[in-house]
């Protein structure tokens, strides 16, 4: 008898094998086979949803509010969308204390208040103690489409960027689950990437939020869609120093740590510099790079490769077991 | 000078493109004199996934050096009957709790893994990520019995001798070992006098050399005349451990180098070897592919008998002599042939449907080549 495993939920290779084999051939129609991180709908709508249940609920940098509402909203972005209207349903277990749900509330007001989104519907069941980890949350998010993903042109010279040091929210969870004080400085990344919406006219091709699985699972997940290798350089992508030191004491790939505010971005070759430029004055992109390119040299069909510091090429897989699990 | 390492990045040192590139310049040059290639068996899977993730691996063959992995991953030499008396516990008998390190759990067997399987009610798999929280399941949970599956080399066998040692003084009643504790010196023995495989040196594991010392491997330079070299697990720590080995080789003076001294003391750590003698026993054991290994297991001394749960609840681990169909783990970790040679690696045997543990564990060969070469035959 098989179960499902944390594994499934992961967003690496077992969860897109069960998206393929277990729900498509139900629910097949247009707007799902494109499996965008939004559907594309008629009359200009995107439309995305997505579950939270982070775990601890308030974490440096954020809480299960902030996250649920930039998540949303960065989906959207990413599949060529302004963000416009939320949906909000709570799972709430028995117990909570109110003012634990007030400040989850309070920091989903300031959040999409921020971003301009409105809340205008939504759901709240409580279940019995024991039957949910304190809350779960569900938005969907509508929003108007500005821009259009183009995978299918991507051709090699496209220049991969990252809109800034990545893996930080990974680790943000991992060391406040773990209690680990001696790591201080390590905030997750949770923002909105709105800042990105004026790209798609600029000479975006593919934008990607990068969330479970990391830089690694996107690239890896890009390469398996556009028909040319890719390839980055491992010492151009942009990581913080305090995450530098706790990766490399715990022994931890972070090119597989999620993010909540960071995205990959295919750019032509001719606008790279000035979309560089342009995103290094938003303070929430100060730090982005161009990290590689899109290869007809180097790699086979199909793969993402990484330029180790020692000169030497690896191959960049989606992740296979769950690092760790409830991450957002 | 030395590379000015920033305090918030230990190990930036070891990783830096310039001493990387220095380093291989360096057993570039030894290899040239040599004018051959030299094939060096990493014993650890952590060395055969720093060489992979790195970069390194390519590179070193470029310049005359082809490295072979070993048996060094713990899961992937545990047989399949320690897997199997686990799952027939707790798929039939209430109240267990079995607790074990993650990749463990995912090891398939003919009755499944781990992870996948129901246990039956009031039984359960946790995955722990120390052997102490095994002790604090079992305070939590007194009306169960808490099973520590624990396996591991030299680097985790005191921690679980510890724990061994805590239960005892703690008098818990409802916890116990099964041990899959395994040895690496006679491991490279059996290597070494089965002939099989053609080895010019070796890298000995920096963890388990922190425990065990240098003197352990003294038999590979002195008896069978072959060079090795104590290493670490940065990128640059297993250069250094190259060089020594190819310096070894050309200067034909086999020796027992420790290139990982900011960690390996020469005589190890007596008081974890203490540790271990205390509460265990050396015994000839059945490692999955390797077979018959003489004193090569530890498992826990008749006087701590209560806290074997082989001995407590009758487990039978059954010898194995065969693998499962067409699987080649065995000829993988003795580093007869690499993981693409296998007809199931990338076919019918992948990280998410593995069919095999060499394709499940983190340290694991099979695991490692699929994920980080290009080029690796796939599906």
């Amino acid at each position: 008898m098989n179960k499902v495993s944390l594994e499934m939920g992961s967003g690496g290779r077992l969860m897109q094998e069960f998206i393929k084999k277990n729900l498509l051939p139900k629910f097949r129609n247009p707007f799902l086979t494109q499996l965008h991180d939004a559907a594309l709908l008629p009359k200009g709508y995107a439309l995305t949803t997505d579950s939270y249940t982070v775990d601890p609920i308030f974490f440096p940098g954020g809480d299960i509010g902030t996250l649920c509402v930039n998540g949303t909203i960065n989906d959207l972005v990413v599949s060529g969308a302004r963000p416009e209207y939320l949906s909000l349903a709570l799972i709430i277990e028995e117990g909570l204390e109110y003012n634990v749900l007030d400040r989850i509330l309070l920091s989903i007001k300031k959040t999409a208040a921020k971003s301009q989104v409105q809340i205008v519907t939504g759901d709240t069941k409580v279940v019995p103690q024991g039957q949910a980890d304190k809350i779960y949350i569900n938005t969907a998010g509508l929003g108007c489409l500005v821009g259009k993903p183009q995978p299918q042109q991507i051709r090699p010279g496209d220049k991969l960027l990252v809109t800034g040091p990545v893996g930080e929210h990974g680790l943000a969870i991992m060391l406040s689950r773990n209690n680990f004080r001696m790591f201080s400085g390590i905030r997750s990344d949770c923002s909105p990437l709105l800042f990105l919406l004026p790209l798609w006219k600029k000479g975006a091709l593919w934008m990607r939020d990068i969330t479970r699985g990391g830089l690694a699972t996107v690239l890896s997940e890009l390469a398996d869609k556009v028909h040319f290798p890719l390839l980055v350089e491992e010492e151009k992508i942009p990581f913080s120093r305090n995450l530098k030191g706790a990766v490399e004491i715990l022994g931890i790939d972070p090119l597989y740590l999620a993010c909540e505010g960071r995205a990959l971005l295919v750019v032509r070759e001719a606008g790279a510099n000035k979309i560089l430029n342009q995103l290094k004055k938003n303070p929430l992109s100060r730090q982005a790079a161009i990290i590689g390119e899109v290869q007809d040299r180097v790699g086979r069909k199909g793969e993402a490769l990484l330029r180790a510091a020692s000169g030497g090429l690896r191959l960049l897989e989606p992740l296979t077991s769950e690092l760790l699990p409830r991450i957002c | 000078m030395p590379p000015k390492t920033k305090s918030r990045e230990p190990f930036s040192a070891w990783r830096s493109s310039f001493t990387l590139k220095a380093l291989l310049k360096a057993v570039a040059k030894e290899t040239g004199a040599l004018r051959r290639t030299i094939r060096i068996m990493e014993v650890c899977g952590t060395h055969t996934m720093t060489l992979h993730r790195s970069g390194l691996k390519p590179l070193l063959k470029e310049i005359g050096v082809s490295l072979i992995s070993g048996p060094g991953c713990p899961v992937c030499i545990t047989p399949d009957s320690y897997h199997e008396a686990i799952i027939d516990l707790i798929t039939k008998e209430k109240n267990f709790l079995a607790a074990t390190f993650g990749d463990m759990t995912r090891v398939p067997t003919r009755k499944g893994a781990l992870q996948t399987i129901v246990p039956t009610f009031g039984s359960a798999i946790k995955i722990i990520y120390s052997p102490e929280e095994t002790l604090a399941l079992a305070r939590k949970n007194p009306d169960k019995q808490v099973i520590f599956f624990g396996a591991g080399f030299e680097t985790t066998i005191p921690s679980i001798a510890v724990v061994l040692q805590k239960a005892y003084s703690e008098n818990l009643k409802n916890f116990s070992v099964l041990a899959a504790l395994w040895l690496i010196p006679p491991a490279i023995r059996t290597i070494l006098q089965s002939g099989e495989v053609a080895i010019d040196g070796f890298l000995y594991p920096g963890h388990v050399s922190a425990i065990i010392g240098e003197e352990a491997y003294r038999f590979v330079a002195e008896e069978y005349r072959i060079p090795g070299a104590i290493a670490g697990f940065e990128p640059a720590d297993i250069l250094l451990g190259i060089l020594s080995v190819a310096r070894q080789i050309r200067e034909n003076n086999p020796t027992v180098s420790n290139e990982y001294q900011r960690v390996v003391r020469p005589e190890g750590n007596p008081q974890a070897m203490r540790l271990m003698a205390e509460m265990l026993e050396p015994f000839d054991a059945y490692w999955r592919g390797l077979g018959l290994i003489p004193k090569s297991g530890l498992r826990i001394k008749p006087e701590w008998a209560e806290y074997d749960a082989i001995k407590r609840f009758n487990l039978k681990l059954k010898a194995e002599k065969t693998l499962r169909t067409g699987c080649r783990c065995g000829e993988v970790l003795k580093g007869l042939i690499g993981p693409t040679d296998c007809p199931l690696f990338g076919t019918s045997c992948d990280p998410e449907h593995p069919r095999g543990p060499c394709m499940v564990s983190y340290e694991g060969a099979c695991l490692i080549e699929y994920k980080y070469s290009s080029g690796a035959k796939k599906k």
